[in-house]
Formats: structure tokens, sequence, C-alpha cells
């Protein structure tokens, strides 16, 4: 599976990375922003999108709409994970169409569990 | 402060402009037309020196902001341009922040990322002799095989030495690392106080300002109701980055958990 990682925080981008490796993912590609991935996604062949809310350029909430305006990205599997916590965005998120909300600071056992329940569903 | 000197100002106008009143009322009534008509002129003068008065002062106030702030700027360029200023050094000090906790972070997992396939090593060998040994002692073990192991248990308790001194200096220079937290947290103590000093001074503008308007018949610079609950609706879904306070707030959740019960409430 070919996963893309979004986050504008290279740390994190890091984090995620080996936390997706151990679940034995090691096929993953980054982006600092929405604006740098929504060309690799759209050139690129991904199968899953893990992506942050607050980033400079594109917000996160943006490239999942973005994502499911597309064509041919629409029914991509999208799992938020961010440190964004009002009630009101999750549900903005969930209206959206993403398939998973993860909060800051998250547990390796939180992530497992979200991308099990999403690829249960798709698959 | 400027903003008493406003409302003294305001006061020492207010009174003027109701002597005047009286006596226009007094020539009105007298069919003084002509002095009554100098009175008005006179009020006229009296509002319009009040009002460049009280605006000058607001100019001034914000000159002195500027200069406490040791905020260089090139004002003829549009737009002005900020050459040096407190706030520019608190920008940079907070850039430095970012810089540091990063470094820490990559420099820690660096750690962790050499360390973790020689514990793993060391485990999956400890492992497997383990069983040889257990093997050993139910003397299923031939006088070769014996050899083998005795070797492999040498080379073992040698690998022990220099991979635990691997991991104990692996772990010493992570807890060093986190030493950064006492740089960010002097930086971060200074950027606070800065802070607080231009809410004061803004604060302080902001009732000038106010003081000026009453006074001047100014218009309102209020915005109407509309755009303002625009402004909140805006302001729901609005990020605001990681929650510092969430068990006191009630828009927001303090663990996946709620997320969780938030979602599939709603049927997500």
């Amino acid at each position: 599976m070919k996963i893309l990682i979004v986050d504008d925080f290279s740390t994190m981008r890091r984090i995620i990375k080996n936390l997706l490796r151990d679940l034995g993912f090691s096929n993953t590609h980054e982006a600092d922003d929405g604006v740098t991935a929504l060309p690799m996604l759209r050139s690129g062949d991904f199968d899953f999108l893990v992506t942050d809310w607050n980033m400079p350029g594109m917000t996160g909430i943006d490239l999942l709409r973005a994502v499911r305006a597309d064509e041919k990205l629409a029914a991509l599997p999208v799992l938020m994970v961010t440190a964004e916590a009002k009630r009101d965005q999750i549900i903005e998120a969930a209206q959206a169409g993403v398939n998973g909300y993860v909060v800051k600071p998250f547990t390796a056992q939180a992530l497992k569990e979200k991308i099990e329940k999403i690829f249960e569903r798709v698959g | 402060m400027t903003s008493d000197v406003q409302l003294h100002h305001n006061q020492e106008f207010l009174s003027e402009l109701k002597e005047c009143a009286k006596l226009l009322s007094e020539k009105l009534q007298g069919d003084q037309y002509e002095e009554a008509s100098q009175l008005i002129h006179t009020m006229l003068e009296a509002r319009d020196r009040h009002i460049f008065q009280s605006v000058g002062r607001l100019t001034r106030g914000l000159h002195n902001a500027i200069v406490n702030f040791h905020v260089d700027a090139d004002l003829s360029e549009e737009p002005p341009r900020v050459d040096s200023s407190e706030i520019r050094d608190a920008s940079n000090r907070l850039n430095y922040v970012i810089e540091l906790t990063q470094k820490a972070a990559e420099k820690t997992m660096d750690m962790v990322d050499e360390a973790a396939p020689i514990a793993m090593n060391l485990g999956q060998e400890a492992s497997v002799l383990r069983d040889q040994w257990a093997r050993l002692k139910r003397r299923e073990m031939g006088p070769d095989e014996f050899r083998q192991l005795y070797a492999r248990m040498d080379d073992f308790l040698a690998q022990m030495a220099t991979g635990t001194e691997q991991l104990s200096r692996n772990l010493q220079d992570i807890i060093l690392e986190q030493g950064f937290q006492d740089l960010t947290g002097q930086v971060l103590k200074r950027v606070i106080g800065l802070i607080s000093d231009v809410e004061q001074d803004l604060v302080s503008l902001v009732r000038i300002a106010g003081q000026v308007e009453e006074i001047t018949g100014l218009k309102s610079l209020v915005e109407d109701g509309d755009e303002q609950t625009d402004l909140k609706e805006k302001r729901k879904t609005q990020a605001e980055g990681p929650q510092i306070d969430a068990a006191t707030r009630l828009d927001v959740v303090s663990s996946q958990d709620e997320v969780d019960d938030l979602l599939s409430s709603l049927g997500f």
C-alpha cells in the first residue's frame, strides 16, 4: 500500500512514518503541505492519505475537500492526524468525508486501530 | 497616563461648550444675532481645535508605542518596511524555539533508531541461547554442539558488553537532548513578557481612541450585528492548534475516546 503522509512538521512526519513501518507499511511518501501534496496525489497512485489539519499553504480540511472533489481521488481513504480538537472541527471533517480522525498526542495503538478500521470498511 | 490627560481635556472642552451654549441662549433671547453668530463660530473653532489636539495626542501615543518596542522602520516605503523591532526579535526567538525543539526531537529519534536494533539483536540471541541452554540442562546436547554453544555464549557475552555500553550511551544522550526545554523555556518567558507589554499598550491606545471618538462625535467603529454573527460562525471551525485547557471548555474534546464517541453519535 502506497501512503502519503502530509504534515508541516518534519518530526511528526518521521514519527508517523516510523509507526506505519512498525505496522508493516513501508511504502510511505511525505509532503509538507496540502499545496505540495495535491499534485503528488493526482499523479501518484496513492492508496491512503494521512494528513494534519494546520498547514500554512493549504490546510488539511481543504486538502480533504479537494481530494473528494477530484474524480480520480474521490474514493481515497483519508485519515486526519491533528492537534485540532474542537467538536465543530471534528464534525466538519466528518461531513467533508474524512475516514478517520486521530487527535494529537496519540498512541501507536490509536493509530493502528483507526487504520484497521478504515481498511476493514473499504476492503 | 495619556488616557487620563485625554479625559481631562474632554471635560474641559465640554465645560467650554456648556458655557458657550448658555451664552448663546442668552444672546438669542436678547436678539443679539451678530454676537450669537460669533459664539457659534467660537464653538466650532473650539471643537476643531479639540479634535486636532485629541488626534495629535493619539498619534503621539502610537508613536510612543513604536518607540517603546524599538521599532526601527522605514515609514516612507509602501508598505512600511520594518528593519528591526522587539517584536521582530521575539519572532526570531520563537523561530529559534521551533528549530531547537526540532533538532532535539530528531537527535532523540536518531538515538532510538540506533539503539533499537542493538536491543533487538541481543534479545533474539539471548532467546536462542536460552533454548540451547535448556537443551543442555536436559542433557540433550552432544559434545560438538556443546562446543558450539560454548563459543556462541562467549560471543554473546562480548556482544552484551559492547551492546549495553552503546545503549547506555544512547540513553544518556537522550537525557541530554531534553536540555532544550530549559533553553526554549527561557526564550518563551521573554516573549510572553513582550506580548503582555504590547497588549497593555494596545489597550491603552484603544481607550484613548474611544475617548477621542466620544467627544469629537466621530462615527462609531463598532461592526454591525450581521458582521459579528458571521465572524462568530467562522471562528467555530477555525483552527486553534493544540488545546491547552481542554478540560475547562465545552466545545473541545480531551481525548481520542471523546473523538470516537462524538463521531459515532453522529453516525460516522
